[in-house]
């Protein structure tokens, strides 16, 4: 009996080794180990033997199930591998064709730098805040020190509506709304349109952006201005740049000053970008004239202030080498889609 | 402005520092230096020569060789200039020199020229001999170089004295730096020489020496010759007058002509370059009379008759009214007060006897009369900053001088000054502590004192009191004397500090979230960020097909734009978006996506009386791939992200005359317009020469803003099955989509979950005036498995409900 099972299970894995499809693996499985397979055969053929014997050959079939059984499942897992592999082979695609892209839009420049600015204020604890575009003359220039027949009223190339209202020149006129809020410590900017008699060309436009930036409180000092405005400069332009303060005149502020910061293209050695001086005009700021804060309610002993403003083209004229200004307005997507 | 630096030096002789050092150093102290200019750059190896002999070239017709005796040795030159002759006394530019420009003054190279020792037709030549030009100048300002030649030296340059061999650059005044300045508008006393030379001397802490003003008189009296009359002082709060005669005129000095070149103001004659140099030095306009044209040989000070002309001395009629100030004589008017002169009082070279002007006039009259006028002089400009009374009586009494000193005339003795004193001295409280406390600073009150010292504050210890002087007008209280304190104490040297204090929350507030979001949204559906300019023409409406009496056309007026097509503020934000979008389709770019947010201005009444409303729009338009239900798409993304979860309803009677009216509709959220959306109207797309499809949406900020919210709650995932039902219906053509949608939702109850059109087809099959429609719909319970009778009873309701509106349902 027991040769009569080595030879089926001889003859069955000679048929799996020699079979090359899964159908015939099959085949195998159900001639041998099926209902009416050979091993069911032996095992049905079982009753003609002994009690004695039964056992025994039981076990013996049992185990040449197991091995057919073993044998067949390795050499079905190596074919499915093998027909995977085959299939993986077709399936070879070029990787270099163009990437399926969702094409996803570009902000505008502006956009970009302002949204870095806002985050560096945002951070040292700044509200941004807006104000009208149409504004009345007293807010874009009386209350900032600008009185009637004042030069810089007319130096600014303002656009009129009627004698009273006008567009403003400078977000400048934020920081009176804000301190006439009468909340007090203040810390702002104020980004938004301004507008100028300009005509169009390469460095000038009628209508552009400006931050405004605005700080109130206790004990405010030119020190904490040109802390505040190095520390904004570090952030925006990288790490190694360095700033410097220079003396100028805005009717608002006194002191005031205009800071520059070390070109960022060349390090401050001299380049054409920095036009060989090593240094980039960036802003102009100072310590609030004391007749502001007065005109907007705010004691001038017991409150000070600095005040900032930065003009939004600049930075990003400057920060992405963009050489002309009217490309900030025409809106070709090729422009927009470098940024 | 712009001044050489040995101008500067005159009345700081002991300043000394490199071009570099001191355009630092100024620009550090107040006095910002743009940029700086050497006259003797690329001017090298350049000596004084003398031609000992001329001789024809052998063989050229236009050239001859000179023999050059340069000090040490005798050079041969051949030139082909052909105004020079034996002893004339030039400048040489030696072998392996350089001379900054070419013979024809056309403009200089950077690295100047080099002049090498070589030979012209056969003839040997060791350098050359320098035209005006070739030294970087001009005959504008070398007014006695020949008009095409070899400059030569002059008595003038010192002629019989120059040494041969010596720097001949030197010798023209050459050696020198321009410098120019730029002057903050309250500064001023520094629009002149002796302003700036002030701040030189206490930035580099040095002596100031100011002109000494001695005048010869001749012994005759002024009021002798002249009287003077104001009858508006506060429009001429001093006018002062002097007289000189016996005038000669002729050419004025060398160095006074190298001075006043180098500011950029060209020499004419003796009379006319000093009161040009007093002004530059004093900052100070004068302006000088012919007596004889003097009616009366008398002045009045007095505002024009509205409607009066008169003829200013550049040949020009000029239309006058009451707030011109006008200088008259006994019988009409000479000159435009701190304007221009009068073309009937014009200095001739035969002049005799001159009246001398220096007045102070009330500066922002002056600024209005010049706009109205139309007439800004180099004089107005410097009136109209306000100057200080008296640096008109120091100017007069330094012309004067300078008239007898150059041998111009004779001065009568004596002054004719009309003062109306204004202004006492300004005093400020010095507080150390205070400036201190502002600045952010430990500097000693000692420390403050000096700096007082070096610009001519006098402090009063008994008082405690600074003594402003009056030629610094700007500094008017504590803050501007911070000012001065921080600026020579050095800007550089105060600390750096954050301010302390109360703890501010830094945020973005609602509104400009909101609008973060709408260009996140726009850029992931494929939009670019454009901006557009506020102001417009009123073509616009017309481009945009707006009727008459659309409220649209209700748009603010620019009194002043930069031309009619700036001249409106914008109502309606779609010029900005079609324009661009042109610029885009006339450029070949393909698949357009833009949008905006930019606010629109609508008056609340017109002419303005009150600010207007600006609304802030979210503008997108495109072409090229997509369609309108693109638009609607990018909308309800929008929606979605703001947290507006509601059925958006689009009607489409939005009645917008720019947009194709088949294809337009008002998005509305909850009751209420947001926006509208649709194809651009052909008609505007050739206005705008746009010739493809475009689409545009364009949702109203302040309308969305308040249903907008960042708060989200999970509601749970679904743990029950769905169950789904198909319909496919029969609907009458004029049935939209959302009127079906609109009555499964009203019917479907609780358990309805989503519905979805998955066919729409019209055609062949279908009859007349109808179109095949299906719908999948979807049920779900949250708290069971809905059963067969649930589901049924819903859908029968929904069919019901169709059938009501004209539907048939199909098998």
């Amino acid at each position: 009996m027991k040769e009569k099972l080595e030879q089926i299970k001889a003859e069955a894995l000679r048929q799996i080794a020699s079979s090359e499809a899964l159908d015939k693996l099959n085949e195998i499985r159900v001639n041998y180990l099926g209902k009416k397979g050979e091993l069911t055969a032996v095992l049905k053929g079982m009753k003609e033997l002994s009690p004695e014997e039964r056992p025994k050959v039981g076990q013996w079939v049992n185990e040449t199930r197991e091995e057919i059984e073993k044998v067949l499942e390795s050499s079905k897992k190596k074919m499915e591998r093998a027909l995977r592999e085959a299939k993986m082979k077709a399936e070879v695609i070029d990787v270099t064709l163009p990437a399926k892209k969702n094409n996803v839009g570009h902000r505008h420049p502006n956009t970009i730098a302002l949204e870095e600015v806002e985050r560096i204020f945002i951070g040292m604890g700044y509200e941004v805040v807006e104000g009208p575009e149409v504004e009345k003359d007293y807010y874009n220039f009386e209350a900032l020190n600008i009185p009637d027949g004042h030069p810089a009223k007319d130096e600014q190339d303002t656009f009129y509506i009627t004698q009273d209202l006008l567009l403003r020149t400078q977000t400048s006129s934020t920081q009176v709304h804000e301190m006439e809020k009468g909340r007090l410590p203040i810390r702002m900017i104020a980004p938004g349109r301004v507008f100028r008699s300009d005509e169009v060309d390469a460095t000038h436009s009628p209508s552009f952006h400006q931050i405004e930036g605005l700080v109130i409180d206790k004990r405010i000092t030119f020190a904490d201005l040109k802390g505040t405005l190095a520390e904004f400069a570090r952030e925006l332009f990288g790490e190694k740049t360095r700033v410097k303060f220079r003396p100028h005149h805005f009717p608002f502020t006194e002191p005031s000053a205009e800071m520059d910061v070390s070109c960022f293209k060349c390090g401050g050695s001299g380049c054409r970008f920095c036009k060989g001086s090593g240094w980039i005009e960036i802003l102009g700021c100072g310590m609030v004239h004391p007749h502001v804060l007065e005109m907007s309610g705010i004691h001038p002993k017991e409150y000070t202030g600095f005040a900032f403003g930065v003009g939004l083209e600049r930075i990003a004229l400057l920060k992405y080498e963009i050489d002309d200004m009217r490309l900030l307005y025409e809106n070709d997507i090729r422009f927009l889609r470098q940024f | 402005m712009n001044t050489a630096l040995s101008w500067i030096k005159a009345y700081v002789p002991e300043l000394e520092c490199t071009d570099q050092e001191y355009c630092d150093a100024m620009t550090l102290s107040g006095t910002k230096v743009e940029g700086f200019e050497r006259l003797d750059k690329n001017l090298e190896k350049i000596v004084v020569g003398q031609i000992e002999q001329i001789e024809k070239h052998p063989d050229a017709d236009k050239l001859i060789v000179c023999q050059v005796n340069v000090g040490e040795r005798t050079v041969q030159i051949v030139t082909g200039a052909p105004n020079v002759k034996v002893g004339d006394k030039v400048p040489v530019v030696l072998d392996g020199g350089k001379v900054a420009g070419g013979h024809d003054g056309g403009p200089l190279p950077e690295e100047g020229i080099v002049i090498k020792a070589g030979k012209l037709r056969g003839v040997a030549s060791e350098g050359m001999m320098c035209s005006i030009e070739e030294l970087g100048s001009s005959r504008d300002m070398y007014p006695e170089a020949p008009e095409s030649g070899i400059y030569i030296f002059g008595n003038e340059d010192g002629g019989e004295s120059l040494q041969l061999g010596s720097d001949a650059v030197e010798a023209l005044g050459l050696r020198d730096t321009v410098f120019e300045y730029e002057i903050t508008s309250n500064r001023v006393d520094c629009y002149s020489v002796l302003g700036i030379a002030r701040e030189a001397a206490a930035t580099f802490r040095k002596p100031f020496v100011a002109p000494k003003i001695e005048i010869k008189e001749n012994g005759e009296r002024v009021e002798d010759y002249i009287s003077v009359e104001v009858q508006d002082t506060e429009l001429c709060p001093r006018y002062t007058a002097r007289v000189c005669t016996n005038i000669k005129i002729g050419p004025s000095p060398k160095w006074m002509q190298r001075r006043l070149a180098a500011s950029g103001i060209r020499p004419i004659n003796n009379l006319v370059d000093i009161t040009n140099y007093v002004m530059e030095e004093y900052g100070q306009p004068m302006h000088a009379y012919d007596l004889e044209q003097v009616a009366g040989h008398k002045i009045v000070v007095k505002r024009a008759k509205d409607g009066d002309e008169f003829e200013t001395l550049d040949g020009q009629v000029r239309k006058l009214d009451h707030d011109i100030l006008m200088i008259c004589d006994a019988e009409k008017e000479i000159g435009l007060a701190g304007i221009m002169g009068g073309e009937n009082s014009k200095i001739t070279d035969n002049v005799k006897t001159v009246l001398l002007e220096a007045a102070t006039f009330h500066g922002t009259n002056i600024r209005k009369s010049a706009k109205r006028v139309g007439l800004r002089t180099d004089a107005s400009g410097k009136f109209e900053k306000g100057l200080d009374p008296h640096s008109a009586q120091e100017a007069i009494n330094r012309a004067c001088q300078l008239i007898q000193e150059l041998g111009c005339g004779e001065v009568v003795g004596g002054m004719v000054d009309v003062y109306a004193p204004g202004k006492e001295t300004v005093k400020i409280k010095f507080d150390a502590e205070a400036i201190n406390g502002l600045l952010g600073t430990d500097i000693s009150k000692e420390e403050m004192l000096a700096i007082f010292e070096r610009i001519e504050l006098k402090y009063d210890a008994q008082s405690g009191m600074l003594e402003i002087p009056s030629f610094r007008q700007d500094l008017q209280g504590q803050a501007d004397i911070a000012e001065e304190v921080a600026r020579f104490y050095g800007y550089d040297k105060i600390p750096v500090s954050l301010p302390t204090g109360e703890a501010t929350t830094g945020k973005l507030p609602f509104k400009l979230r909101v609008e973060q979001k709408a260009r996140d949204i726009a850029e992931y559906c494929g939009f670019s960020q454009g901006m557009c300019y506020s102001f417009e023409s009123p073509k616009v409406f017309d481009k945009l097909l707006l009727p008459e009496d659309s409220p649209f056309r209700q748009a603010i007026t620019i009194a002043n734009p930069l031309g009619e097509d700036f001249s409106i503020m914008r109502t309606v934000s779609l010029n900005g978006m079609l324009t661009s979008l042109a610029t885009n389709y006339n450029r070949r770019n393909k698949d357009v996506r833009l949008y905006e947010l930019g606010n629109v201005y609508l008056p609340k009444a017109l002419p303005l009386t009150e600010l207007p409303d600006e609304r802030m729009q979210f503008t997108l338009g495109m072409y090229g791939e997509g369609d309108f239900y693109t638009m609607k798409g990018v909308a309800e993304e929008f929606f979605d992200s703001i947290g507006m979860r509601k059925k958006v309803v689009y009607d489409p009677k939005a009645g917008k005359p720019f947009l194709h009216p088949g294809r337009q509709a008002d998005i509305v959220y909850d009751g209420k317009v947001v926006g509208y959306l649709g194809e651009v109207h052909p008609e505007v797309c050739d206005n705008y020469d746009i010739g493809t499809k475009a689409y545009v949406a364009v949702l109203d900020m302040p309308e969305v803003e308040p249903f907008a919210t960042f708060d989200r709650k999970y509601e749970g995932v679904a743990r029950y099955p769905a169950v789904s039902r198909d319909i496919s219906m029969v609907v009458p053509k004029a049935v939209l989509a959302g009127e079906i949608e609109a009555m499964i939702e009203q019917r479907g109850g609780k358990i309805l979950e989503s519905y979805q059109l998955f066919d729409i087809y019209e055609g062949a099959q279908i009859k007349e005036g109808f179109k095949s429609v299906a719908y999948s719909i979807t049920f779900r319970a949250k708290d069971r498995t809905l059963e067969e009778k649930d589901v049924t009873t819903a859908m029968k309701k929904i069919l019901n409900g169709l059938e009501t509106m004209g539907i048939e349902l199909r098998a």
